[in-house]
């Protein structure tokens, strides 16, 4: 969309006093800065692949598969990070729980198959941020590498395992529920929404002394 | 003409229409939100979402409003009626009644099929308050899968809006379901023994506004914002259903009735949602083929096409009077008229013949009673004839051929050596010759496939040429009623499978691509009991034939 040119507001440069025109300050400044890092060493330069990379707390690296307490697959198939996916890297297929089976009494749906082509991936997050279930999550495995296209296809074995491997290590705690399923699966115990939204002043009928009685 | 008010915007509605307010609205472009309120069914004014406040213009212009609010589709409207939707009274009721439907709603819209096309979610969206109050644990009820072989049912996830009961009380006539207990313990249930299996049974899925009925064919197969979805008309019978072919990556995943008062109503039968499976069978040709001496010499669409245009122009040299065309009346009106045309070119004494019709019992009248005897008035037919087009086609074949040839016809004069060249337009998943007739085209000296699906007469045939399904190429198909009605490509055909109007445009050298408005136009100057095909678009609704050319031309069936 072009600019609007009533939207643009031209700055003028201040112009340069005297002493500023010199350049000394600027010189005097920049040797300054100099002279901090030579009496103030401090390497940043990490020694990697010698030497262990440390990467922020908020890294996002390998995906991972969460499971519950019931050491079951959290996913619940509903494909929110399929549909959030900008790459199109994730293929899910869905399957009825089944019903026959007390391990799964209280679900009705979970992936058969959960496929993330990690060649694809661009590591933006969204999956982990469309999830509903805090099932899937990104992990600080950065060097990930492989000898061809296929063993890069990591599924839901694969994904679980990686969970497996990572939620000791502290870098990747579970971050949330702990370690239950989210709301929307957790058919035993639902608990009370909270507002989705905040409660405007005037709403009538949340201010009403009982429920659905409208003043 | 009496005149409703909406939302301060006067609108006529017709003198002798009786419409409740959720149409009146609907005229005036003000949608009022309703869950039990279906235009097929009777009206119960239950889930008081369609709350309105109502009001009476007096003939001095002065308006007196009810004190209370209306449920919008139990209360008729008639001239001066004043309807207010956007009240803060009636915005306060809807967001209420929200609440109350949600109180024990499990919210399970992450595993929830209906999840992208339902009520709850769109009227909460639209209309609601975004957070409950409830303190108290919710009331989950066990599911239950034993609502019939097609349906299943998320209990705790129901509304109580009845709709599924009020379908197989008043529609289908064979009432399975109902509503047992009372108060907050409602639930939909079967009487045991006895479930939902009737041939209507699919609509309760459609009718359920939320995902409480969901059917088994497509449980979680697919998430209903993936789904790709074009204008079709079912082939199961001569219906003709208006339907949408929801696809996604062309694999093809569910039909759904698509409204259309011109041709069933709002609903379809189970043998044509469930009886679309043979698009993906593992049969389908999906390479054309060349024989000779049972030896396959060509599977490409470069070398067969020329090979096919020399066999049939030789064969028809060699011997005019002895070669036909056969078309199947699952084909559209634009097939149909391109290979008719094209044998003509080739043969003017050609025999054109139109398919075995499949007709299977006799046409199922619902409503039915306890017995099982259909009930007057009808509500909803399913014809026993099974094909989509045989009117289409025949209009065709009589224009260009002065009458219509059985394709049994053609098979005695096969067998009788009278006829050596035979070109089969097929498309019916069921065959389009019986088992034991096979043998009969052994005296064939050049036999021209094009069909769907490989059957023992296709291992016969000189030249395969895979066609498309229907969901898989553009046309028309012509009712039992002659409402001709578009079909669009919804899906690519597997492997090199062919649209067939493709494939006869280019066997007939006929320039330019296949493109069905276009084709329509000339077939409407072409064939005047197609004359209504003159709009090239037909529209969602499609067209009646009911021009006094088409009158003339087609008894009615």
């Amino acid at each position: 969309m072009p600019i609007n040119s009533k939207d643009v507001e031209w700055v003028e440069e201040p112009p340069m006093n005297f002493w500023e025109a010199t350049f000394l300050p600027a010189v005097i400044d920049g040797l300054r800065a100099t002279g901090h890092h030579v009496t103030h060493f401090t390497p940043v330069t990490q020694m990697y692949p010698e030497e262990a990379a440390v990467l922020p707390r908020h890294y996002r690296g390998v995906h991972r598969l969460n499971r519950d307490d019931a050491g079951r697959v959290k996913c619940v198939a509903c494909m929110m990070c399929a549909t959030a996916c900008p790459a199109r890297c994730i293929d899910i297929v869905a399957q009825e729980a089944p019903k026959d089976d007390p391990k799964w009494a209280d679900r009705d749906k979970l992936p058969n198959s959960f496929v993330i082509d990690e060649l694809k991936c661009i590591y933006c997050g969204m999956c982990e941020e469309a999830c509903p279930v805090d099932a899937i999550e990104l992990t600080h495995i950065y060097d990930l590498t492989g000898m061809s296209r296929q063993e890069m296809l990591f599924d839901k074995e694969k994904l679980l395992s990686v969970f497996d491997q990572t939620k000791d290590s502290g870098l990747d705690p579970i971050r949330t529920h702990k370690g239950r399923l989210g709301p929307a699966s957790d058919f035993q115990q639902l608990p009370t929404l909270g507002p989705a939204t905040t409660v405007v002043g005037d709403d009538r009928s949340a201010k009403a002394a009982s429920p659905g009685v409208i003043e | 003409m009496p005149t409703v008010i909406v939302n301060n915007k006067p609108v006529e509605i017709g003198a002798s229409e009786r419409l409740n307010c959720i149409q009146a609205a609907e005229r005036a472009g003000v949608e009022i939100p309703h869950y039990c309120y279906h235009h097929d069914l009777s009206v119960v004014a239950s889930c008081r979402m369609c709350l309105v406040e109502m009001g009476d213009k007096k003939p001095d212009g002065t308006i007196a409003m009810q004190p209370k609010l209306f449920p919008g589709c139990q209360t008729p409207v008639k001239d001066g009626t004043v309807i207010v939707s956007d009240s803060k009274k009636v915005k306060d009721a809807q967001k209420a009644t929200l609440e109350y439907l949600l109180l024990n709603h499990p919210l399970d819209c992450p595993v929830c099929d209906q999840a992208g096309e339902c009520g709850l979610q769109d009227y909460s969206y639209e209309y609601g308050r975004g957070y409950s109050r409830l303190q108290e644990p919710k009331n989950i009820k066990p599911d239950k899968d034993y609502i019939g072989d097609q349906i299943t049912l998320f209990t705790d996830r129901c509304i109580m809006c009845t709709r599924c009961v009020r379908f197989t009380r008043e529609i289908s006539g064979t009432a399975e379901l109902q509503v047992v207990s009372r108060g907050t313990h409602e639930e939909i249930d079967i009487f045991p023994g006895d479930p939902c299996n009737n041939k209507l049974a699919g609509n309760v899925v459609d009718l359920c506004p939320v995902g409480a009925l969901c059917s088994k064919d497509f449980l979680y197969e697919q998430r209903v914002w993936w789904l790709k979805s074009k204008n079709s008309v079912c082939p199961g019978c001569s219906t003709g259903c208006s339907i949408n072919v929801d696809q996604n990556n062309d694999v093809l995943y569910r039909l759904k009735p698509r409204e259309n008062p011109q041709a069933q109503g709002a609903f379809m039968c189970d043998e044509g949602r469930f009886g679309w499976k043979y698009i993906h069978a593992d049969n389908r040709l999906t390479l054309p083929e060349q024989r000779a001496n049972g030896q396959t010499v060509s599977k490409d669409w470069d070398v067969i096409l020329p090979a096919v245009r020399n066999a049939l122009k030789e064969a028809a040299l060699r011997a005019p009077n002895k070669f036909a065309a056969v078309i199947s009346p699952w084909a559209t009106v634009e097939e149909a008229y391109l290979l008719a045309t094209y044998a003509r070119k080739l043969s003017p004494t050609a025999k054109l013949a139109i398919g075995p019709v499949r007709t299977v019992g006799e046409d199922d009248l619902y409503p039915k009673d306890v017995h099982g005897k259909p009930v007057t008035p009808t509500k909803f037919t399913i014809h026993a004839e099974k094909c989509p087009n045989r009117r289409g086609v025949e209009a065709v074949l009589k224009q260009i051929q002065g009458s219509v040839i059985e394709f049994s016809s053609v098979l005695n004069q096969v067998s009788k050596g009278e006829i050596e060249a035979l070109y089969v337009l097929g498309g019916d998943p069921e065959g389009w010759i019986a088992d034991a007739d096979v043998m009969k085209l052994d005296k064939l000296k050049l036999l021209v496939v094009q069909d769907l699906l490989a059957s023992a007469a296709s291992a016969k045939a000189q030249f395969v040429l895979p066609g498309g399904a229907w969901a898989e190429k553009d046309g028309t198909f012509v009712n039992y009623k002659g409402l001709a009605q578009a079909i669009h490509r919804g899906l690519r055909g597997p492997g090199e499978a062919r649209p067939d109007g493709r494939i006869l445009m280019e066997l007939s050298e006929k320039p330019g691509m296949f493109q069905a408005p276009a084709l329509r136009k000339e077939i409407a100057k072409a064939v005047p009991a197609l004359a209504a095909l003159s709009v090239g678009d037909l529209g969602e609704l499609g067209v009646p034939l009911e021009t006094a050319a088409a009158k003339s031309e087609l008894q009615p069936a």
